[in-house]
């Protein structure tokens, strides 16, 4: 089992009692990144992060550097936003970092800010989190009164301002230009791309650089210590370390940084530093490597090393850092309606096909739960997902202003494909299956004949 | 009464400033109005529609759209408990039946006594520690049906006012940025280049 003595980039003040003060940061080598991007040229420091090769925590996975370049030259002013509005099933990391490390992210946003030429940003915190938004509120008024916030920052001629802001319970609001529809005071619901990228036209119409919290704290450890440092860990398409919540049916669970590429699913979910095996002895059913949204994995995918190219490849994702584990007793019937109702309840309304799709899915779901499924139900469900999602590939192909409408398919479409079985009990009796999917990942139980080492 | 009173008007105000359009402050002062009141009344909505400039009908509009903006009264304390994948798979679903066995009503209501509002709510991040929920958006992580009947009884008996305020109120530290340092709001339609990238010109290799 490979755990690599990589070092802690991002949850390195997790141990320190006092780290969420500006004292306990600055002790700790805290706003040196700063002070080192301000000593380079705006250019140079974005050249810095992308020799870093830092790509985005959200779940999309774009590298930062390269989006930065995306904003329009001469049009001014830019906006950065901050996205932390962390609600995807599974997901637990932001919160962490925005409560044990505020001052680390403030001087991401910082760096940030100064490499595009950003007036200001504006840090959008998940309402429900009531003690992150206190510790930021308590690290910017520490940071603004010693001179690392507003303006002339640290005696220079940059100057910004942070403005605090708060959700107020919506999972959509966490897709980008949702974001900024939200933070510009209405319903949040998302705008089309194109053209609302938000590099070209994005808070108020201008270009607006919208990052993730994870993403941005990696700021200041690229910037004291150097983008190629960074991205001698890792692999090769995924330079770094990232954080990761470990759920469900193991004995540790936790959120762990660890080494990209060099460390496996195996080691996340077995080592006993990390999740320590599954509880109780159990043996592993699936797991869900990337949230909600991400097709499921399987005991044959444990050896596979965590980096997006290769699990792109796979055919589902490592999205936002999400693994949940399933032992071998869970329902996975009863698992794929849980995270439906979610996609159902959450669908802002805007598109035909999630707005109408992910609540015919949920009652097909609902009735073959309670005992009164058809036969035929599988086949309506993959129908349905295939009116979302048409095809069931991956990347899925888009039919909607946004994805959510397709990844309210991937549950359905992975449980059907593995668990076919299951679902029969449920409808007592065999089900009929003849929509196809095309998603990789999608697949059915490993026969003998197959062999397991994938 | 319940259009904001005097100090959080002065509060309303300095939110607002801190944008450069003032509906911006639409969903901040949605909370303000919440914290004050324990829920968003027409009055409140009304005022908010003044202070950022727009229709009653746009802040109803703003305000409908997310969970925790209530309308209608609720209980001093809502107590959420997550039901979403993490939670479900390690008793979510059980604490909850439980919940709503020993409160005596459905997620969704309140209790006659006025003490609890019970919701089955989507992941709120903190899926490591499943089960889990919230009062008054304040966490209890790997929660039992025992722990959860004590919680309930600390909150009877008034024990927990210190650390979980009356539902409306977020966060207790509120951000203010002192006006000698404050950099300014960036007015989208007329901030030029900020002058620290004409660095990026300074020198032979710009
Ligand atoms: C339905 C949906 C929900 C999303 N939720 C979040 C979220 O909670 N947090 C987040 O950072 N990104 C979320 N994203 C991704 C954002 O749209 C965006 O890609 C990301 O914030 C960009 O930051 P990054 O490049 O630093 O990853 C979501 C996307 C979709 C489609
Ligand atoms: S896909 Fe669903 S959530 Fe996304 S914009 Fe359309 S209706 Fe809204
Ligand atoms: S699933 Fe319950 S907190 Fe995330």
């Amino acid at each position: 089992m490979a755990v690599t003595d990589a070092p802690k980039i991002i949850t390195s003040r997790f141990d320190v009692a006092d780290g969420h003060t500006l004292e306990g940061y600055v002790r700790t080598g805290g706003y040196e990144g700063l002070k080192a991007a301000l000593a380079k040229k705006p250019a140079e420091v974005v050249e810095e992060v992308k020799t870093a090769s830092l790509l985005g925590r959200g779940g999309a996975g774009f590298p930062a550097g390269v989006k930065w370049g995306f904003c329009p030259p001469g049009v001014f002013p830019r906006y950065l936003v901050v996205n932390g509005d962390e609600s995807e099933p599974g997901t637990y990391k932001d919160r962490i970092l925005m409560e044990r490390d505020p001052h680390q992210l403030i001087e991401g946003v910082l760096i940030a800010c100064y490499a595009v030429g950003c007036s200001q940003a504006f840090l959008y915190v998940r309402g429900e989190m009531a003690f992150a938004q206190e510790r930021i509120a308590a690290a910017l008024n520490e940071a603004y009164a010693a001179g690392y916030v507003g303006k002339d920052i640290l005696g220079s001629d940059f100057s910004v301002d942070i403005v605090l802001h708060w959700g107020a319970g919506a999972y959509i609001v966490g897709e980008e230009t949702a974001l900024i529809e939200s933070l510009e005071g209405n319903r949040g619901m998302p705008r089309l791309k194109p053209p609302f990228f938000p590099a070209a036209k994005g808070l108020y119409l201008q270009p607006t650089i919208v990052n993730n919290v994870e993403t941005l704290s990696n700021l200041p450890w690229i910037l004291s210590n150097g983008g190629a440092a960074f991205a001698a860990l890792g692999a090769e398409n995924s330079k770094g370390t990232r954080m990761f919540a470990v759920s469900g049916h193991v004995k540790n669970p936790g959120v762990y940084e660890v080494e990209f590429g060099v460390t496996t699913f195996r080691d996340l979910l077995y080592a006993p530093v990390y999740g320590g095996g599954i509880r109780g002895g159990k043996e592993l059913k699936a797991f869900i490597p990337g949230g909600a949204s991400a097709p499921w994995l399987y005991p044959e995918h444990l050896d596979t090393p965590l980096e997006a190219g290769v699990i792109g490849k796979m055919g589902t994702m490592l999205g936002s850092g999400a693994i949940v584990v399933f032992d071998e007793d869970t329902d996975m019937v009863k698992a794929c309606l849980r995270l439906v109702r979610f996609f159902a309840r959450e669908s802002c309304g805007k598109c035909t096909p999630c707005r109408e799709g992910t609540s015919w899915l949920e009652k097909i779901l609902e009735r073959i739960v309670d005992g009164h499924g058809r036969p035929e139900d599988l086949d309506l469900l993959l129908d349905v997902c295939d009116n979302i999602s048409v095809g069931m590939n991956w990347p899925p192909k888009q039919t909607t202003i946004c994805p959510l409408g397709q990844s309210a398919t991937t549950p359905v479409a992975s449980a059907i494909m593995r668990f076919q079985d299951e679902f029969e009990a449920y409808l007592g009796g065999p089900a009929t299956v003849t929509v196809e999917v095309k998603g990789p990942a999608f697949v059915g139980p490993v026969r003998e004949e197959v062999g397991a080492d994938a | 009464m319940a259009r904001f009173s005097e100090e959080n008007l002065e509060t309303a105000l300095e939110i607002r400033s801190r944008y450069p359009i003032a509906k911006s402050a639409t969903i901040p002062l949605l909370h303000l109005a919440q914290e004050q009141d324990g829920y968003v009344t027409d009055d409140a909505m009304e005022h908010i529609a003044e202070l950022v400039g727009t229709t009653p009908a746009q802040v109803l509009g703003t305000c409908s759209f997310y969970e925790m903006f209530k309308r209608e009264p609720v209980g001093t304390y809502l107590v959420n408990i997550c039901t979403n994948i993490s939670c479900q798979i390690m008793g979510g679903e059980e604490l909850l039946h439980h919940a709503e066995h020993s409160l005596g009503i459905k997620a969704g209501s309140t209790t006659p006594d006025g003490l609890v509002t019970l919701e089955d709510v989507e992941c709120i991040a903190a899926c490591t520690e499943a089960p889990c929920l919230q009062v008054n958006y304040r966490y209890r992580h790997r929660i039992t049906i025992e722990e959860f009947d004590q919680l309930i009884e600390d909150l009877r008996a008034g024990k927990l006012a210190d650390e979980v305020p009356p539902h409306g109120t977020l966060a207790r530290t509120r951000q203010h940025i002192p006006a000698e340092r404050a950099a300014g709001n960036a007015d989208p339609a007329g901030v030029p280049e900020p002058g620290w990238l004409a660095r990026n010109a300074e020198g032979a290799d710009a």
